[in-house]
């Protein structure tokens, strides 16, 4: 792994603001020119096939809507779980938030069932809400309190959630004109998010994830706590010279990470679902990780990598069904983009030169995991 | 001796279910011990899972099989490490896309070995001492692969706390700019570190796909690689723990199979959550004493590594 | 995906470009859709559903074209899922799972005049059929199979999840097993999953150290009938035959077939005498079917389950028929009569001999 010969990096002085931009157009068309060979080897039309892929799913009014359906619980998850990565807290149990937050939320709905009221959406985002930061709330006090890494009970947190979905949809909470199917009751009209487009899912929660992209921005950008969030992460040390609070830092993002999961998960299940089922969530909790980091922990880079995430998982369905493109090979497909995607961003700090280098610069300041 | 004879078979069943966890967390906490974070355990187990059998069902060679699985494994610690460490890629995302990658490639590996049968591994057999009673299967009636897990994990303390190559990893993981100051080469250590937890994720898989249940599905590991990689939290990142870890996972998961087998009055889900939620509880007990944990977690984990000077 | 495809591909690619004529058949072609919850590679319930696809292309050949989608979720990607088929052309689409019911439902009223069929679901609409097995037929066979294999009559049922069909096929089983062996028990492990290799292994292992010397399953892998194998036990296999994988455990698997009725269904279609029917179809049918039994099974009981197979197919035997206690010994379903289609769809209490729980 020697560098000496070969076109090595360098690092800039300062970050690159052109690369910022530039860097997801040059991984996008690395991509689009590594999928071709591996679609031509494949035996597929390169060309067609990423038109069946990146094109044609998002070229109707319904497509463009539900790549924003598709978006939204990962951006709303991604918004959460970036603001613990900034301070080094490892939230990575999103997805049992995400389901705990359905189950209160699709819950309020099913207590309601017969009572309803234009107050019942509100209470169960609510619930939604609450639900999450109450699941969250657990790895933050065994960190907090036992020191337990928040990595691993919030890991574990997930299965005890979906489990305890699976319960619920098997047992007490099933429909009971089901005939003892694993599914409750659909919501009546008042517990699911209106429509904002007709004749598409588009649904209000997407407006939602939306003003979560600028409550996060807000929030890191031009608040104290946020201040707080971005000392913490790079340089611990002085953070505690400056007599920051690393505790409640644990109980802060973890209530933002749980709370936004939460309201995720009943925004799923009161809007494209409109009932609870045993599988809610194709694991948008994990992907949402994937999305936070594509997005460099920057609210709207998520939203622009949450953006084309869900277009990598639409596009290879909808190849799948125009093409018969094996799901198998729009996997290695989608991990080709995640692999560019995450090379190219050494530009924005390196640039490349060939050959031996003329003088040595200190490296940036050390990034962590950013 | 009913009794006896039951809890020698909770014991063998929970030491092969936790094998393969035992051969991914050894492998990651070496490489995590290196200040190397890869969560792409799954992915590369899967891969190596079809590879092995692959190879076993065009070879029926046991020990190319596994062979097969590490370097499959290693392959795409490779790929890791490209990104990771000379392209200074983001360690968390990286290693999930790996995941991801790993998922589709093996399922495309796989397509035409779906439905084959194997004969599996051969399990040890000491004339004389296999058939002793409650001793025999409990010591001496497992496959071979229990057995390399299990002087793997001695192995890799030794190495780690006892060998000056181990002192280096873990100087590295612990201060990566200090190392390259005193002239130990980072990137190179990294690289070899993360390339034994490819090779170990790829026979943990291979175990699944060879001995465990040997069959080639789509998925197989379900989930391992990610208890996988919670074990190396657990064990705060020593290796004796990894062991211990893995045996209470399985463990537990065994006892609440048994339960359900013999008609416990509660609900399949509750009594499935208990794996889950006695690993949370025993990390708590063991979390308790701050600083001990503080020593053990490598300082520069998920850090990229720039050499200066 | 080897060379030769490719080639054949690329050749089948240029031929399209070159007659612009055959692109005008090609849109004359029937596009039937199906959509799976698991990977076609699992060698359980998608892989023989896909065996169906695969056959509606052989009967069928150049009147009809394809397509799948595979691992769907069965949360909100399912209704899109449909809907790419239903707004690209495909003139019948099958949703496999149950978990794709509402969406099947809501896609169907949207496109009034394409046909939409679902799996083991109860909504019906003007262009929405739904098909099921009944796979309890097969149990209830089964269970007298075993009834006279086991020594013990501690017999082990490793099942998926507690929904209606794996808990009717645990009850068809065991009161056919009872009939013949009243003193025999039945142990029920739930996976808590449809395809979990490891997991399943591990339920079977428990299941035999406690004592059970047959194992039955409602899971989609073969790793209960290899440890049975292994350990030199009885063992029932699910979905595919499974002889391959423990030839001397395997006493017989309950087969499901869709082949017959997908081609059936897509040929309706194409008839145009499709209608919005339910079919739940059984031995009769040959929906559900046995793979072949073990040699090794007397002569007697061969011939025992191949009577048994006629007379349900007949409808002479109700797999239901009374009397039947439930767990506590109250009594469900009264000698002289039989439990009715919709009980048996919405089952969900265990009879008595089943030792293990259901949530309420």
């Amino acid at each position: 792994m020697s560098f000496d010969a070969w076109p090595r990096l360098e690092p800039r002085g300062e970050p690159s603001p052109a690369m910022v931009w530039l860097t997801p157009v040059i991984a996008v068309a690395a991509t689009v020119v590594s999928g071709m060979i591996l679609f031509t080897l494949l035996g597929f039309d390169p060309v067609a096939t990423l038109q069946a892929y990146f094109i044609t799913p998002v070229s109707t009014r319904y497509g463009l809507a539900e790549l924003a359906l598709k978006a939204t619980p990962l951006t709303l998850c991604a918004i959460g779980l970036a603001t613990g990565f900034r301070a080094n807290i490892w939230n990575i149990g999103a997805e049992g938030q995400l389901t705990i937050g359905a189950i209160c939320g699709g819950g309020v709905a099913l207590a309601a069932w017969g009572h309803e009221g234009p107050w019942l959406l509100p209470v169960m985002m609510v619930a939604g809400v609450l639900g999450g930061m109450g699941w969250a709330a657990i790895p933050a006090w065994l960190r907090v309190r036992f020191n337990a890494s928040e990595i691993l009970t919030s890991l574990m947190l997930v299965y005890v959630a979906s489990l305890l979905l699976d319960y619920l949809m098997h047992g007490p909470w099933r429909d009971p004109e089901g005939f003892n199917f694993p599914q409750s009751r659909q919501f009546g009209p008042d517990a699911l998010l209106p429509i904002i487009v007709s004749e598409t899912r588009l649904h209000l929660g997407s407006p939602l994830a939306l003003v979560a992209v600028f409550s996060g921005w807000l929030l890191l950008a031009r608040s104290f706590v946020g201040f707080q969030i971005r000392v913490i992460g790079l340089t611990p040390l002085a953070a505690g010279y400056a007599g920051f609070n690393q505790r409640r830092l644990v109980w802060i993002t973890l209530m933002i990470g749980g709370g936004l999961s939460g309201l995720a998960g009943v925004i799923e299940v009161a809007g494209p679902i409109g009932q609870l089922t045993p599988s809610i969530s194709p694991g948008y909790g994990f992907t949402a990780i994937i999305v936070a980091f594509l997005g460099r922990l920057h609210p709207v880079g998520i939203l622009a990598a949450a953006l084309l995430v869900a277009l990598s998982y639409i596009g290879g369905e909808a190849a799948q069904i125009s093409l018969r493109l094996p799901l198998a090979v729009t996997g290695v497909f989608q991990g080709m983009l995640l692999f560019f995607l995450l090379a190219s961003d050494v530009l924005i700090r390196y640039r490349v030169r060939l050959g031996a280098s003329s003088h040595r610069r200190p490296a940036p300041a050390a990034q962590g995991i950013r | 001796m009913e009794g006896a004879t039951t809890a020698v078979a909770i014991a063998v069943a929970m030491i092969a279910a936790a094998t393969p966890l035992i051969f991914a967390a050894l492998g990651e906490l070496v490489t995590e011990k290196s200040g190397m974070l890869n969560l792409g355990v799954e992915g590369m187990m899967l891969v190596g899972a079809v590879s092995g059998f692959a190879v076993e069902a065009t070879t029926g060679s046991g020990i190319l099989a596994v062979a097969a699985g590490a370097v499959a494994g290693m392959a795409l610690a490779t790929l890791f490490s490209v990104l990771t460490l000379a392209l200074l890629a983001n360690q968390v995302a990286t290693g999930l896309a790996l995941t991801l990658f790993g998922t589709g490639l093996s399922a495309l590996i796989g397509k035409s070995f779906v439905g084959m049968p194997l004969p599996g591994l051969p399990h040890l057999a000491v004339p004389g001492l296999s058939d002793l009673p409650l001793i025999g299967p409990l010591i001496f009636g497992h496959d071979l692969l229990v057995y390399l897990a299990i002087a793997m994990t001695f192995g890799v303390h030794e190495f780690l706390y006892r060998t000056r190559p181990g002192l280096i990893l873990r100087a590295v993981g612990e201060n990566h700019d200090a190392a390259h100051a005193i002239g130990y080469p980072v990137l190179k250590i990294r690289f070899a570190a993360v390339l034994f937890g490819g090779a170990m994720s790829g026979i943990g898989g291979a175990y699944l796909s060879l001995v465990y249940t040997p069959m080639w599905a789509e998925n197989m590991t379900a989930g391992r690689g990610w208890i996988a990689l919670a074990l190396v939290v657990f064990a705060t990142w020593k290796p004796a723990r990894v062991l211990a870890g893995a045996w209470l996972f399985g463990g537990v998961s065994i006892l609440a199979l048994h339960a359900q087998g013999s008609g416990v009055a509660v609900p399949s889900q509750f009594l499935n959550m208990l794996p889950y939620l006695a690993t949370i509880l025993v990390l708590v007990l063991i979390s308790r004493d701050r600083t001990r944990i503080r020593l053990n977690a490598p300082a520069c984990l998920g850090r990229s590594f720039y050499p200066t000077v | 995906m080897d060379r030769r495809q490719f080639l054949v591909s690329t050749a089948a690619g240029a031929v399209t470009l070159a007659a612009g004529t055959a692109a005008v058949s090609a849109a004359d072609k029937l596009k039937a859709g199906f959509i799976y919850v698991g990977p076609v590679g699992d060698f359980g319930y998608s892989y023989q559903h896909d065996l169906g696809r695969k056959a509606v292309e052989k009967a069928l050949g150049d009147r009809v074209e394809t397509s799948f989608a595979e691992n769907v979720s069965e949360g909100a990607d399912a209704e899109r899922v449909i809907n790419q088929f239903a707004s690209t052309g495909y003139g019948i689409v099958f949703a496999t799972s149950f978990g794709f019911m509402n969406a099947a439902v809501k896609v169907a009223a949207r496109y009034p005049k394409i046909k939409f069929e679902h799996a083991t679901g109860y909504k019906r609409g003007p262009n929405l059929a739904t098909y099921s097995a009944r796979f309890y037929e097969g149990r209830t066979v089964v269970g007298r199979i075993v009834a006279h294999m086991t020594k013990n009559g501690k017999i082990g049922y490793i099942g998926s999840f507690p929904i209606p069909e794996v808990v009717n096929g645990i009850n068809a089983f065991t009161i056919a097993l009872r009939r013949i062996r009243p003193d025999a028990e039945v142990h029920v492990i739930w996976a808590g999953s449809w395809y979990d290799p490891g997991k399943e292994s591990a339920a079977a292992k428990a299941l035999i150290d406690q004592g059970c010397d047959v194992i039955c399953q409602h899971t989609d892998s073969p790793a209960a009938v290899q440890a049975a194998q292994e350990r030199g036990i009885w063992a029932v296999g699910q979905s595919s035959d499974m002889t391959s994988f423990g030839p001397k455990a395997h006493l017989t698997a309950i087969v499901e077939n869709w082949t017959g009725y997908y081609v059936d269904r897509v040929k309706a279609v194409l008839d145009d005498s499709w209608k919005p029917i339910d079919t739940w179809g059984g031995l009769s049918s040959g929906m559900v079917q046995l793979a072949p039994l073990n040699p090794a099974i007397p002569a007697d009981v061969q011939d025992l389950a191949k009577q048994t197979i006629a007379d349900i197919s007949s409808g002479a035997l109700h797999p239901f028929a009374g009397p039947i206690k439930d767990q506590t010994g109250k009594l469900v379903v009264a000698e002289g009569q039989h439990a009715s289609d919709p009980d048996i769809l919405s089952m969900a209490y265990f009879v008595e001999g089943v030792q293990g729980t259901l949530p309420t």
